[in-house]
């Protein structure tokens, strides 16, 4: 099918996001506030730079938009239509479920084997989360499943309001189970806003998403287990991977490698024939970025490589923006649950990596949990085994996963450090906490809100994490003029 | 040498005003801020400059602002998107432009320059304005700011020694005290301290007034003038109960700001869902596509009112060492600068731009000041 981009007719196969279709045929996706060509970062809604105008309607988060025949598409802002009108819709369950990855799937499934009626909700086109994303993952035919909607503000006790692309939908719960996932962690760096520099997972869901990559030179970099899986899987597709740096020491990753559960163990040899012969280097990070290639830090030498993009992130932190907005008590990041998953706010449950980052078994067994109390029930033993195995594993995880202290001076000082307001780290430096550096700088102020470069402020500048105000993700306007009341 | 010592309580933008024109006044300038700068009602105000008609000592205080924002503007770092954008006071029916003429005539009197727009000139001028509009009155001069780095500018070019992170809890008779028992002493204290003004000095007649903002993200040229509905004065005026009022205003950025909700009383800073639907609901009925562009944040201010609407500045009854400058509700943004101007001019004994006495703190009887304002 035929879309246009920028004037241009573009082919594009069926399937493909509109972000990596824009991609593809640009090079870029947008311009950012002072004028640089910016790419998709995150590949999952986040990060809001692959924002275009889409027939007529700018500022459209294009990597959750699947292409269409006929669509036109600028990467400027461009407004010719006023609004197509905002249809509000209503829906009622015993149990909302936000987020259809592993948690969440688990925990609707758990809900409708109680016998209730369970709602599952997730921003993306499908349902699977990031680590099955668009892997035709099966579904209860009772659950309800609206994707393509994002959890926006709780307007009335007890109802969530999302939008989707038809307009508003009210969603009226006894329970709630949050299953919000996690998100990539990015740290900035000298040419990390080049539109060929992506997140590790981001890249690989731009891969999926239709972006391609065969014969694509790609250096993988950052930290976590997911940078050997991307690069596995990028591989597979064809991609020809240089080298994956790791900023960790070799022998922390050892002591991790020689502790891992045998699942785990199992997947790694699935994975070890994927990554036969690619280098990896441990105690290595990206010092800059530049058009074409990348610069690595290698204990302590700078080795530039020539390559087609860089796959860059540095593990995961957890998506707590809706739990925070609802008033549950937070650890060191992370939402507080109690054995069954439940938070200190009434009827809300949370599950996966909201609750600490720990992969896929934990994200399942806790999402079962979650859901077979919100059903009213009680867990079996071998869920709660799982759970326990596998927060041993979580722990481990963070440790690995520990941010070396080297890694503050990635940015000089002209490094953009909120994409979303082309903020510094020199304007940052000077500012005393989060609060005057939003004021005074726009920091975290953009569409992202600051869910990329507020990490980054923590990690870098030791700042707190920026209040959770409505909406807890950009939605129309007309998402807050609708009264709110229960079906 | 300076002339003597003054502490400015409270690194908002009247205080950055008053630490400003002290200091140009002679003046050995501290600056005290429990929070951050420009962080309560600056932070949360719309940043508009406009000169209103209200009273006359109202008009008075704002054109003269206006104009000090005006010659200070070429002075302002890029960050703080000073813009000269203009006000539409937009009318929905005859009788609205009939007030639309008397506007015209008000300011016409007084040397601002305004145009009448008929519907089609309304339409031409704000094409996302709904169909049906009367007309309305387009005040070319009026601007905006962003009124943090404003405030952060005046603090920097005033010198004054700043004070950072600790709450002032009392002052009075030469003296500043802090909540961990320190105390800073000086010849004058000027009280902005916005809400909390009224606790410092107790019996200025303060209330809070909370109001809501959204702002969308960026779609430039989408609205070009700060848009106001006339009825906007009913609604700043009322003095009991809540309102609302379509007011909306397009920042440099391409971004679109959306006002105007007023509460009385409430001092919580929470968004309230069903005030926050009521304004964009009203707001919507003058620009029916707002509804579709996508919304970025929300957030409350608590704006310091006085039951006149006209702002606190001169000295306190009871201490001739504390001069208030608070109370300036919705225009504490473009009525800074002269609120900096009269209190050096007190703190001088020279002659102001404008006559300062409807803006004294004692022009408030004692039975008015220890009143019920809530």
């Amino acid at each position: 099918m035929v879309i246009t981009v920028d004037g241009q007719p573009v082919e594009v196969q069926r399937g493909v996001s509109v972000a990596a279709a824009v991609s593809a045929a640009k090079g870029y996706t947008r311009r950012s506030v002072c004028g640089e060509a910016r790419g998709p970062l995150c590949g999952m809604g986040i990060c809001f730079e692959c924002r275009v105008t889409i027939d007529g309607h700018a500022q459209q988060r294009s990597c959750q938009i699947p292409a269409a025949a006929g669509m036109q598409i600028a990467t400027e802002v461009v407004i010719e239509r006023p609004a197509a009108s905002v249809g509000h819709g209503r829906r009622a369950a015993d149990v909302v479920v936000v987020g259809a990855g592993p948690a969440g799937l688990a925990a609707a499934t758990a809900v409708v084997r109680g016998g209730q009626r369970a709602i599952l909700i997730d921003d993306n086109p499908a349902v699977g989360g990031q680590i099955w994303r668009a892997g035709g993952v099966p579904v209860a035919p009772s659950i309800e499943l609206h994707c393509q909607t994002r959890v926006v503000d709780q307007p009335a006790p007890g109802v969530l309001r999302a939008e989707n692309p038809d307009g508003i939908i009210d969603f009226s719960y006894r329970k709630l189970v949050l299953a919000t996932g996690a998100r990539e962690r990015f740290l900035p760096f000298p040419g990390w806003t080049l539109p060929r520099v992506l997140g590790a997972g981001g890249l690989q869901a731009m891969v999926k998403a239709g972006l391609p990559i065969a014969g694509k030179r790609v250096v993988v970099a950052g930290t976590g287990p997911l940078l050997p899986l991307v690069a596995a899987y990028l591989r597979q597709h064809g991609a020809k991977i240089i080298a994956i740096a790791e900023q960790q020491q070799a022998p922390l990753l050892m002591k991790f490698l020689s502790a891992l559960p045998p699942k785990k163990i199992l997947e790694l040899m699935k994975m070890a024939p994927a990554l036969a012969g690619v280098p990896v280097w441990s105690s290595t990070w990206p010092a800059e970025a530049y058009a074409g290639g990348v610069t690595l830090n290698r204990w302590g030498k700078l080795k530039k490589i020539a390559c087609d993009y860089v796959a860059c992130g540095f593990h995961l932190i957890p998506n707590t923006e809706l739990a925070r907005m609802l008033g549950c008590a937070m650890q060191n990041g992370c939402v507080v649950v109690n054995e069954r998953q439940e938070t200190n706010v009434a009827d809300v449950y949370c599950a996966g990596e909201p609750t600490g980052v720990g992969g896929v078994e934990l994200a399942e067994a806790e999402g079962a949990i979650a859901g077979t109390a919100a059903a009213g029930q009680g867990p079996s033993k071998k869920l709660l085994k799982q759970r326990e195995r596998y927060r041993r594993f979580a722990d481990r995880l963070d440790e690995v996963c520990a941010l070396r202290p080297e890694l503050r001076d990635l940015p000089r000082a002209d490094t953009v450090v909120c994409r979303c307001e082309d903020v510094t780290y020199g304007q940052l430096t000077a500012q005393p906490d989060t609060r005057a550096a939003k004021l005074l700088t726009r920091c975290g102020m953009g569409p992202c809100q600051a869910r990329v470069c507020g990490p980054a402020c923590e990690f870098l500048l030791g700042w707190s994490a920026p209040a959770v105000r409505p909406p807890v993700f950009p939605a129309r306007v007309a998402a807050f003029s609708a009264s709110a009341s229960r079906e | 040498m300076a002339k003597g010592v003054v502490i400015v309580v409270g690194a908002g933008i009247v205080g950055a005003a008053c630490a400003d024109a002290c200091a140009r006044a002679g003046y050995e300038v501290t600056v005290c801020e429990a929070a951050g700068i420009g962080g309560g009602a600056t932070a949360a105000g719309m940043g508009h400059l406009v000169v209103m008609d209200d009273s006359e000592a109202q008009f008075a205080l704002t054109d003269r602002s206006q104009r000090l924002w005006r010659t200070l503007a070429p002075k302002l770092p890029a960050a703080a998107e000073f813009a000269s954008s203009g006000t539409i006071w937009v009318a929905a029916d005859a009788e609205e432009m009939t007030a639309v003429e008397q506007k015209h005539a008000y300011y016409g009197e007084r040397g601002i320059e305004t145009t009448i727009l008929d519907a089609a000139a309304l339409a031409r001028e704000e094409p996302n304005l709904r169909g049906g509009l009367a007309g309305g009155l387009l005040v070319a001069s009026d601007c905006v700011v962003y009124p943090p780095v404003a405030a952060e500018f005046l603090l920097e070019r005033s010198g004054a020694t700043i004070k950072m992170g600790e709450p002032v809890v009392a002052l009075g008779q030469g003296e500043v005290r802090f909540r961990s028992g320190a105390a800073l002493q000086a010849d004058v204290i000027v009280n902005a301290a916005g809400m909390a003004a009224g606790r410092l000095t107790p019996g200025l007649p303060i209330r809070a007034r909370k109001g809501h903002l959204l702002i969308t993200d960026r779609y430039p040229g989408w609205v070009r003038h700060q848009l106001v509905e006339l009825g906007y004065l009913k609604s700043a005026h009322s003095q009991d109960g809540d309102s609302v009022a379509f007011n909306a205003q397009p920042r440099p950025t391409g971004q679109v700001l959306i006002g105007s909700s007023r509460q009385f009383g409430v001092t919580d800073a929470a968004v309230d869902r069903a005030m926050l639907a009521r304004m964009l609901r009203r707001a919507e009925q003058y620009m029916p596509a707002l509804a579709g562009l996508s919304a970025i944040r929300t957030w409350t201010g608590v704006r310091a009112a006085t039951p006149d609407g006209l702002p606190l500045i001169g000295p306190a009854r009871e201490d001739a060492t504390v001069l208030v400058a608070s109370g300036h509700e919705g225009l504490g943004i473009t009525t800074a600068l002269v609120t900096g101007e009269l209190i050096a001019a007190i703190l001088t004994g020279g002659a102001s731009a404008i006559p300062p006495e409807p803006y004294l703190p004692t022009r408030f009887q004692e039975t008015e000041a220890y009143g019920h304002h809530g």
